[in-house]
């Protein structure tokens, strides 16, 4: 299992930023879901969010919502997800489950931990667990040995950056903009000023997500964050395609062009 | 200080003490409530949360809110004696908390104005609310338009075509009204996407909740807000029959009326509190909205409570026809109820409503919300328990002009 340390560690060594590639588990399809995953790191991603689909996607913007729509059609359980996750492991990157928190709640927070831990996964990101609600997740994910990962926004002050920081193993999460997922024509200025801030208040790895879309806005970012975290510009890819291997094809692409971003 | 000369007291707001207090500084009513949403809206959840507690203590803002629920919403709302319709009920006394009278038609319009009131002291120009019937999306758009705020209304596409006539009700008043096609199409999608508006104008928009569900402070302030509804009630149902009930009975969907005639009974431990769900066409074949007496423990919309659910946790889709009790969670206080065994809950078919729906029409002359006929048919059984002696007091919650479409379909009108 490569960990988020190694990751960092090694992108740091390089002078670079990571690349933190999204995909639902079940989408297209079960098995597809892995093959894309496989593509998004073979063409440069260094860490994977499986996103575990849940019902009432309600951070989500259109795009990761169509695709977590189709997923739970497909009908992914937490096994599914968790089958992605030990295939996607395989292939080297640090993978980790993106899920809200009432699908972990109801498989039992300690057995969710434990599971995710075999299946070669290396922690969460649990986009609606508060830092006053996460105290069980961060026992359980301690006790099975997998990272937490939180979100701090451009709305939090301080404090809260504190709080979120304090919570988190392996990296914090910045979202780089007020709204939902989806890629946007700019990557949000709030961005830069909350990954600043969100230093001063922890030593960890800080990444930025939401409204990455291109190789040019992941140079962007790269320039002041440790990673740069790209979802529903590789979804899209997907749900444009015409078949399955142009939508690989086209998820390669568009993952070389971040893989230089982040290295540029 | 309190404020004496209204039907409102500063103590109607502020620092009830009941069931031991407000939620504690999390927000919680024992395990149930809290905040599970993206970190994003926690500090607009603090300063809505700051501003609420500033404003129950203000003798102005109580004395503007309670100036609006006399002098716009029609209040106090009068008790109705049902002595026809309680025939029907094993001879038990029924009387009617009359919410349909308000302005607008149903109770929402208490919690909307108090809401509207503390939007304007948050300096906000823009609400934005969902609706599942439709009655909280009209209450919002007339206190927007009271107001001068501009207005955006979340409604699932299913809800908008049942509810055809509160959608035109909404344009008129100069609100927008958004159909929200992901997922059910209902209550639960349209909560969705207004808080993702709200994640993304939180600057200059306030999220008017319509129910006592959602994160903390929601819960405590919509409670706060429909409370009138039982304050007001009890002091006349003493007048009236010169005791307290034996009983009082509700609907319930996400909760907001039932808590909102509930709470001010609480602490009267003699007075059983009996809320109804909508069960649908019936538990067996999963098609209702029996969240408290069928579901399991979860979070939904950023609350600890009750949720309709799988075994992984995903949410299942409700069923009722009526579409104010078409939701898959409910207030974490009535879960809190619940569990305490200070309040029961049951359900309510869709046929057992409509048949009390019919039965109020034609016994009284008073065409009820079809949410509100829920909690009339389980008056009738109730009364039919508690036997010829019982006085019961039910909240009609709403007025039925919006259902008529549902209702001649039903009856072949």
């Amino acid at each position: 299992m490569t960990t988020l340390q190694t990751v960092f560690a090694k992108a740091k060594a390089d002078d670079r930023a990571a690349l933190i590639g999204y995909l639902p588990a079940g989408f297209p399809t079960k098995d597809g879901a892995i093959a894309a995953a496989t593509a998004m790191v073979e063409s440069g991603c260094d860490v994977i969010e499986i996103g575990l689909p849940y019902s009432d996607p309600l951070m989500d913007g259109p795009t990761i919502q169509d695709a977590v729509h189709r997923s739970l059609v497909n009908g992914t359980r937490i096994a599914d997800v968790l089958r992605t996750v030990e295939g996607v492991a395989k292939t080297g990157a640090a993978t980790l489950v993106m899920t809200y928190w009432n699908p972990i709640d109801r498989y039992g927070a300690d057995r969710f931990a434990r599971d995710l831990a075999n299946a070669g996964g290396t922690g969460t990101i649990t986009p609606d667990l508060t830092p006053e609600e996460s105290g069980p997740w961060r026992e359980a994910s301690a006790q099975a040995g997998i990272d937490t990962v939180f979100l701090v926004a451009p709305s939090s002050p301080e404090t809260r950056i504190k709080a979120v920081a304090e919570c988190c193993t392996g990296f914090v999460y910045a979202a780089s903009l007020m709204g939902v997922t989806g890629a946007r024509e700019t990557v949000s200025e709030a961005a830069e000023g909350l990954v600043e801030r969100t230093r001063k208040q922890t030593s960890l790895p800080v990444c930025v997500g939401l409204g990455v879309g291109t190789g040019a806005q992941a140079a962007q970012v790269a320039r002041y964050a440790d990673g740069v975290i790209v979802g529903s510009a590789f979804i899209r890819r997907l749900l444009d395609a015409q078949d399955e291997a142009s939508g690989l094809a086209a998820v390669r692409k568009l993952g070389a062009e971040m893989a230089a971003g982040v290295r540029a | 200080m309190t404020v004496t000369d209204g039907i409102l007291t500063s103590a109607d707001l502020a620092g009830h003490g009941v069931h031991g207090d407000d939620p504690d500084t999390d927000g919680k009513f024992g395990v149930f409530g809290g905040r599970y949403v993206p970190e994003a809206l926690i500090p607009a959840l603090d300063e809505v949360a700051a501003e609420y507690d500033k404003a129950r203590n203000d003798p102005a803002f109580i004395g503007e809110f309670d100036h609006l629920l006399r002098t716009y919403a029609g209040r106090p709302t009068t008790l109705t004696d049902v002595p026809r319709f309680s025939e029907h009920a094993g001879g038990a006394r029924i009387v009617l908390k009359r919410e349909d009278l308000t302005h607008t038609g149903a109770h929402k319009i208490n919690n909307v104005l108090g809401q509207a009131l503390l939007t304007k002291r948050l300096g906000k120009n823009r609400l934005i609310a969902e609706t599942g019937a439709g009655q909280h999306g009209v209450a919002t758009a007339t206190a927007a338009a009271l107001m001068g705020l501009e207005c955006v209304i979340y409604m699932g596409a299913v809800d908008c075509e049942r509810q055809a006539l509160n959608v035109a009700r909404m344009k008129l008043l100069g609100a927008s009204v958004v159909p929200v096609t992901n997922g059910s199409q209902t209550l639960k999608d349209a909560i969705n996407e207004a808080f993702r508006d709200w994640v993304a104008n939180v600057d200059h928009t306030h999220y008017l909740f319509g129910t006592i569900a959602g994160p903390h402070p929601f819960p405590e302030i919509v409670r706060d807000f429909a409370r009138i509804i039982g304050v007001e009630a009890r002091r006349q149902i003493l007048e009236l029959a010169g005791r307290l009930p034996d009983a009082v009975a509700a609907a319930v969907g996400g909760g907001s009326n039932a808590i909102g005639i509930f709470h001010a009974f609480i602490e009267d431990q003699g007075v059983q509190l009996h809320g109804y769900e909508a069960g649908g066409r019936g538990k067996e074949n999963g098609e209702h909205a029996l969240t408290l007496t069928e579901g399991s423990i979860g979070v939904l919309h950023g609350s600890r409570t009750y949720v309709l659910q799988d075994d992984e946790g995903q949410t299942i889709e409700s069923h009722s026809i009526s579409a104010g009790l078409d939701y898959p969670g409910v207030g974490p206080e009535h879960a809190w109820l619940k569990d305490t065994g200070r309040a029961t809950y049951h359900g309510i078919t869709d046929a057992e409503a409509m048949d009390a729906f019919a039965l109020l029409a034609r016994t009284e002359g008073i065409i009820p919300a079809i949410e509100s006929s829920h909690a009339l048919a389980g008056a009738l059984k109730l009364g039919r328990e508690l036997g010829p002696e019982a006085l019961l007091l039910v909240n009609l919650s709403g007025r039925g002009d919006k259902d008529m479409g549902t209702a001649m379909k039903y009856f072949n009108l």
